[in-house]
This record gives structure tokens, sequence and C-alpha cells, in this order.
């Protein structure tokens, strides 16, 4: 039977959604499921993630280094505390995407990038090519399989669950030659973009970041986060973090609204997995309208402002 | 210093790929190829170092079958010093592109390797990760600043949370997110000058590489298609289908 080890995702206080997440992908290959926390205290994140379905352990490794997620400093540790583990995942987030591919070099083992789907324990799919083709890999059993779990491809696995919660350490030596210091980010009672169930993202046809605004406040009639299309990032409109597509976020909210976006391939590889995709744009032949459920050709200054009063009316 | 640059040569990012009927693989042949974005992203910032008044070389680096050296010309007309190709027919999954750069930085004593933070064909975003690691060495993954002080780098990396600052440590290994830099165009006079730049090749099998464990690829498939919907005529329309969809609920 498998024992897996699941490397969660926090800020040093809440425990990332996306942990969840990967909680269902190990809960699909089956066996025992334990959590890693790795923190300087981590005592909140290690409770909340006592509390997911299905997760037996976790594993609390709580030093000084550990206080910002720098991965020379946690892939040691992780390639130490697999020992044991027949399978290593994390979240296919920037965190994940960092971390992982370092412990698994050190465990000597190739990494699966980006499940999507569990065939067997040692079987999965994943997307090549910005998604246009999927590919099923096999994965070498020994010592252990390593991968990164594509949060769009899994909902959460919920809470209900009782782990214990266990102190852990390793005896890995860990380097002095990276150093964490600072994270900018605009502050936002916005939610979070990777885990809204709503998203309203602007393109390039939102024009400039003043323009941004009726984007912004069409989200806020919603209750949605704000996303972008490369384009408009490229061109300053809104900061990187918002970014969804094949090298941004991947996404999968219930309610996708495209706003003067047309629909590259590579955004549209970050949306597929949206419930319902609304696109609105000038240009009737835009590619977004060939995967959006609900189309709508117009000039978004004047479509925005209406749709913002129906909504409110309703 | 030493800059060494990871060039892959990938499918066309404008080539929309087919599977084959057969499911053995992605269909490749007349298809169009070139440098790897991101890693043209790599070598920009590399040139950048250099043009800056550091004193450096960079030197491309590519990994995959003789003709690859096709791309590295145009590495260096973009004006790398040196190319050099590790020769071989075999696909190449990360791992071993990493033991294999690992082998490379230390012959050519680098002191910095930029690499794409991921390619678009397989879009793994491992190897320099993995370099990192069996280095030694700091990363700093999704660049999209790089500031090089002495010895030391920082480094702005773009993260789900917004934009993160690191320090590291030389050597390091350094992976370029999309808004680091705008490579340059190539020109004419420059396409002329790389043909006498140097170009070495050496066999993979000459190299002192072990072959690293690798992932099975058992079948390749097309995902399956989204259905588009219809196009609604009015807000009025839209926000009435929303409803009755349940979606604003």
């Amino acid at each position: 039977m498998s024992k897996i080890l699941v490397i969660a995702e926090h800020d040093g206080e809440k425990l990332n959604s996306s942990t969840a997440r990967a909680v269902s992908c190990a809960a699909a290959i089956g066996g025992d499921i334990d959590i890693a926390v790795f923190a300087a205290d981590g005592k909140a994140v290690c409770e909340a993630a006592a509390k997911l379905k299905g997760v037996k352990k976790v594993l609390r490794v709580a030093r000084a280094e550990n206080a910002k997620p720098l991965a020379a400093v946690l892939a040691p540790q992780v390639a130490k505390l697999a020992a044991g583990y027949s399978h290593v995942l994390a979240p296919s987030t920037t965190f994940g995407k960092d971390v992982l591919p370092r412990a698994a070099a050190l465990l000597g083992v190739p990494q699966v990038s980006d499940v999507m789907k569990v065939k067997d324990p040692l079987t999965f799919e994943r997307p090549i090519y910005a998604g246009n083709a999927i590919v099923t890999v096999k994965a070498p059993e020994k010592p252990c399989v390593v991968a990164t779990v594509r949060t769009a491809s899994w909902a959460g696995c919920g809470e209900g669950g009782s782990a214990a919660i266990e102190d852990a350490s390793t005896d890995a030596a860990l380097p002095s030659h990276s150093r964490y210091l600072e994270l900018k980010r605009d502050k936002t009672d916005r939610p979070d973009l990777q885990s809204a169930p709503r998203v309203v993202s602007g393109g390039r046809g939102v024009g400039s970041k003043e323009n941004f605004a009726i984007v912004y406040k069409l989200a806020d009639r919603l209750g949605a986060a704000v996303g972008a299309s490369r384009a408009a990032v490229d061109a300053g409109f809104v900061p990187n973090d918002l970014q969804v597509g094949q090298t941004g976020k991947i996404i999968a909210p219930d309610l996708y609204i495209a706003i003067g976006i047309s629909g590259a391939i590579q955004h549209l590889t970050g949306i597929k997995d949206a419930r319902t995709i609304v696109a609105i744009n000038k240009d009737p032949d835009a590619p977004i309208f060939q995967v959006a459920d609900l189309g709508l050709v117009g000039d978004l200054f004047q479509i925005l402002p209406e749709l913002e009063k129906a909504l409110e009316k309703r | 210093m030493k800059i060494l640059v990871g060039m892959k040569r990938v499918v066309d990012f404008n080539v929309r790929i087919q599977v084959k009927k057969d499911g053995s693989g992605v269909e490749l042949a007349g298809v169009k190829l070139g440098l790897n974005p991101f890693d043209e992203i790599a070598l920009e910032e590399a040139l950048r170092i250099r043009e800056k008044g550091m004193q450096a070389e960079v030197i491309a680096l590519s990994i995959g079958p003789a003709d690859v050296q096709q791309q590295l010309r145009t590495a260096l007309a973009m004006g790398a010093d040196r190319a050099v190709l590790v020769e071989t027919a075999d696909a190449v999954q990360p791992l071993m592109a990493a033991r294999i750069l690992l082998e490379m930085a230390k012959r050519e004593n680098a002191d910095l390797v930029i690499l794409g933070k991921q390619a678009i064909d397989d879009d793994c975003n491992q190897t320099g990760q993995m370099l990192a690691a069996l280095w030694d060495r700091p990363q700093a993954t999704f660049a999209s600043a790089v500031e090089l002080k002495d010895k030391t780098l920082k480094v702005t990396r773009e993260v789900d949370a917004g934009l993160e600052v690191i320090e590291v440590d030389l050597p390091a290994v350094v992976t370029t997110d999309l808004r680091l830099n705008t490579p340059r165009f190539v020109k004419m006079p420059d396409i002329m000058k790389a043909k006498s730049k140097p170009l070495a090749t050496v066999k993979l099998a000459e190299l002192n590489v072990a072959a690293a464990p690798a992932l099975e690829a058992v079948s390749y498939a097309a995902p399956v298609p989204r259905k588009g919907g219809h196009k609604v005529e009015s807000v009025q329309a839209l926000v009435k289908e929303l409803h009755d969809r349940g979606v604003l609920s």
C-alpha cells in the first residue's frame, strides 16, 4: 500500500487551499496520507492541515530557517523526510514548482509535473505543449514517486478529519547561500485568484491601467477575484500575480468572465477547467468565443457598466 | 565571470501541435522548430550582464541532435561568445539534462547558469531546480529582475503571492520568467559574424554522465476539447442565462 507525504503550502499562518487539492490527488493514489508542514512555528497551519479529510498524520517540522519558503533550505529536509514514503506530492504552485524538483534531484528521481489524473499509483496523466496534448507517464517505483499536482484538476479534499500532529525533525544540513529578503504584494481584500469560485479577467482590450478600474468594479460586484491575460500584465495594466495562463496561474473557478481577452492558446490553457466561461469582446471572431459558454460581442466600456447595474438589481 | 546559458530547441510557440493517431507521440515531422522562448530571455539577460561592463563570457549550451547547431548559431548571432552542443539523438528529460548541465558547469567553471523556467514542449519546469540541487548551489527561479553585486545576486521572483526578493551567493542557477526582459532581434551582420564564432560539439557518450532514471511515456492523447456555447444578444440575456445556470446564486 502507498504511503504518501504531501508538502503543505502556507504563509506561516494560514494553510493554502492548494494543499487540500494535493491531498485529493493523494487520495486518488490511495494509501496513508501524511502532511508535512515546514515552518518557524506552524502550529496554526498544522491544526488546519489536521482537519483535512483523509489525512492520517501531520508532521510539524519547526525551525527558524523554515520561516520563509526557500527551496534550497526546504528541499534537503523534504528529501530526508521522504524516507519510508512511496510518494511525495506538492501542489503545482510557484511554491511546489520551486521546492519539489530540487527535492526530487536530491532523491535521484525524475519528477512528474502537474498531475491531472491518477491511473494507478505509478501512472499519471499530465499536460504538455500548453495542454495541447496529454501524456500518460509511468514513474519508477523506487526509491519513491515525486510529483506536483495540477491544482485546477483537483477539488479540495474537504474537512472532517482529525489527524494527529507530531513534531518531526531531520538532520539535513541547511545552506546559508540563499537568503529571503521580502515579499512585495498589493494589499487586497479580494478573494485569492488561485482558489476563488468567481474570476473576472481583463486583457489587452481593456486598454490601460486606469481602465482596469471597471474590471475591478465588476469583480467586486460579483465578489470575484481579478485576473488578467499575459498581454495585460506585459503592458503594465496589472501586477504579475494576476496572470492566468500556461505560464501564469492555472485556475478552475465556477465562473470565469473574460473581458477584452482574445483567447490565445496560452491563456485558454489556464481556464479550460472553469465551469462556466463568459467572454465579452468587440471582435466576434476572437478565439475566446470558441470555448466560451456564453459570449457577448460589443464594446466592453458600454457592456460592463450595464452588466454591473443588471447584477445590482438582482 | 562565466555565464552558461541553456538553450533548448522546441516546437515553435506558434505551432498548434497534433497528437499522432496511434497515440505514440506528438507529430513533429515538418513542424517549425526554434529556441525555447524562456531560453532566449535567459540569453538576453546574460548578454545584458556582459554589456553592463561586467567582464563576462557568455556560453550558449544545448543538448540535442547535431542539427541543433542551427539554433546555437542563432544564439551566437544574438551575442553569445561561443556555443557548445552536447550531441545526443535521444530525448533528454530534466534530471538527465540537469546532470549534463552540472558536468558542463563544472568543466566551464561557471559562475552563473541561466535557464528558462520551463520548456514550452514538455512544460516540466524542473531542470534549473534540479541542477541547483545536484550542484549544491542556490536557485533563483521565475526571475523577473536580476541585480548582480560582486559575488551575490539579488533576484526578484514572480511567485503566486506577488514578487519575492531573494539574495543568493554565486555560483548560482537562475531561471527566467517572461518579464525579465525582451530578447533582441538578430540583425543580418550579426548572423554573418556568428558564422565565425566557435561552436564546439561534444558527444553525450563522451561526457562522464551516468544515465538518469526517467519517466516512461506510455501514451499520448489529445485533450478533450472544451465545447463552446453560444453568443447572447444583450446584457439582459447574459444575466438571465447566468441565473438559469445557477452560477450567480
